[in-house]
């Protein structure tokens, strides 16, 4: 087999901490396998960078199989770079051209803030899945398979939403650094299913509310759903938009009862 | 990790909260996001139904004259006297007219507090180009058309409601007082182009009421980007349909 070396100039966002201003540096890294995944072409240029005495970059990353949700970057303008429904660990090298510049920038959001160079703190969406991203059911024994049935179209519709990996490309490609998707996938994920029924509303009001206080709100411009690693349609955030509506009436109706 | 972020009170469950007064219900939906999209997806929506009256109205101004008489002039004054005379004239039409303004208020101060709030949600924007994928100029320009629509608004007011800039005012004389504006070339241009930075508007907007409102159903999904587009379609063409049709002879007035 023969691999392709491809020989590339990276623009890369250097911050030394979050207070720094950070700058772009340009860095060329000669002879790199079409068969790198982007990831592994970060760690080639980070060994060079160590071998001759300099910082390695800092970036995020964990699984490499694309279903963490831990790496991120904006690559080219894109979140998790251009080709669609992939994560950066997933992108490889061969989607590139020998001679490209590829511009590398952190996640950019106000409630994702720069720790060093291309690593973003997102515990904001910790806060968010915190107030109403679980079901309250005492565990005990595993249930027998199928004791709750749920129609087939409902199982998908929360199994789609469910894919959502947390990774915030969502928030970083969204022009107003809205998580509507994020949020909504989460709500859908339990909210459709009959376990996630008994605190649907009470879980709508808490992550909606929570997401208010961090982001941004949805302008419906549909370039979350393009950046997403996972392809969540953007339906969910429709879905968000109702219950939130429904939850606000229904809890102001059992808040006077109490 | 340094968490930076300051994290305030959650107030989402229906839980009686300890002390503070609590908002009244409509002003605390509206001081959330998610509650000022519906008032923009819900002002939105009444302000295309009086777009789209407004445009089927203002067709009469082809139906010209019979024995004098205008057929635009005529629906002006059925207009002002819509249900009378179990109404009082024109209290009906004030009616209509309070519910607008306060539609346009709304609508205006909701899409300046979610731009607050969205220009907050990013305070260091990207440094190098951000390449969007499907976010279509009529997303993006929001803001801008809506600008225009607004300016627009005003001119048209200071034009056929007020006379203002209106080089031969005439009250009741509606279809001379169109004629007397478009026959201004600038004028004709102007409203042009404020019209097709409408119907963008409308594209994007009623698209976007559909996920604001969470109308989102498999059953309708397909059909709700081609009725946006069929909608601003409608009422840019017939709208603009009036300059053209001054500026080329085809609607004409003795008295311009």
């Amino acid at each position: 087999m023969t691999t392709t070396l491809k020989d590339l100039t990276l623009k890369i966002w250097r911050q030394k901490g979050p207070n720094d201003a950070g700058r772009f540096e340009t860095y060329d890294i000669p002879e790199i396998s079409d068969e790198a995944s982007f990831l592994e072409m970060l760690d080639i240029l980070n060994e060079r960078l160590i071998e001759s005495g300099l910082e390695a970059i800092v970036f995020d990353h964990d699984c490499r199989e694309g279903i963490c949700g831990t790496c991120s970057l904006m690559i080219d303008g894109h979140a998790h770079g251009p080709q669609r429904g992939t994560a950066t660990c997933q992108l490889h090298m061969r989607q590139f051209t020998s001679g490209d510049t590829i511009v590398i920038e952190p996640f950019r959001a106000t409630s994702f803030p720069i720790i060093k160079d291309l690593m973003v703190d997102r515990a904001a969406f910790d806060r968010i899945v915190e107030v109403g991203g679980f079901i309250s059911a005492a565990t005990g024994g595993a249930p027998d398979g199928n004791l709750i049935p749920v129609p087939k179209p409902v199982a998908d519709a929360s199994m789609d939403a469910a894919a959502c990996i947390g990774c915030g490309a969502c928030v970083a490609a969204c022009p107003n650094g809205a998580a509507s998707l994020f949020t909504g996938a989460k709500l859908a994920h339990l909210n459709l299913l009959p376990q996630g029924q008994a605190e649907r509303f009470k879980r709508a009001e808490a992550m909606v509310d929570t997401m208010d206080e961090y982001f941004g709100s949805c302008t419906n411009h549909g370039e979350c759903e393009a950046a997403c690693p996972k392809s969540i349609s953007i339906d969910v955030i429709a879905l968000m938009n109702a219950d939130y509506r429904k939850a606000k009436f229904k809890n102001r109706k059992a808040l006077s009862r109490t | 990790m340094a968490q930076t972020l300051s994290r305030g009170s959650v107030s989402g469950t229906a839980v009686k909260p300890g002390g503070g007064k609590r908002k009244p219900f409509l002003v605390d939906l509206y001081s959330t996001a998610v509650g000022k999209k519906y008032v923009m997806a819900i002002t939105g929506l009444l302000l295309m139904g009086f777009v789209v009256a407004h445009m089927v109205g203002n067709l009469k101004l082809f139906q010209g004259e019979t024995d004098g008489v205008y057929a635009l002039d005529v629906y002006a004054v059925w207009l002002k006297e819509l249900l009378y005379p179990a109404a009082p004239k024109s209290a009906v039409l004030w009616v209509m007219r309070s519910g607008l303004i306060v539609a346009v208020l709304l609508h205006i101060h909701a899409a300046y507090g979610l731009t607050v709030i969205n220009r907050k949600a990013r305070s260091v924007k990207y440094q190098s180009a951000r390449d969007y994928d499907v976010a279509n100029f009529a997303s993006r320009t929001m803001r801008w058309t809506g600008v225009i629509v607004l300016l627009f608004i005003l001119w048209h007011l200071a034009d056929f409601t007020f006379g203002w800039v209106n080089p031969d005012f005439v009250y009741g004389e509606v279809h001379r007082s169109v004629v007397a504006s478009f026959d201004r070339v600038p004028v004709a241009i102007f409203y042009i182009v404020a019209n097709i930075a409408l119907g963008i508007h409308l594209f994007h907007g009623l698209w976007s009421m559909f996920q604001s409102m969470g109308w989102n159903n498999p059953r309708f999904n397909s059909w709700r980007r081609p009725l946006a587009t069929a909608i601003a379609t409608v009422v840019v063409v017939g709208n603009v349909s009036f300059p053209i049709a001054v500026l080329a002879g085809i609607v004409t007035h003795p008295a311009v």
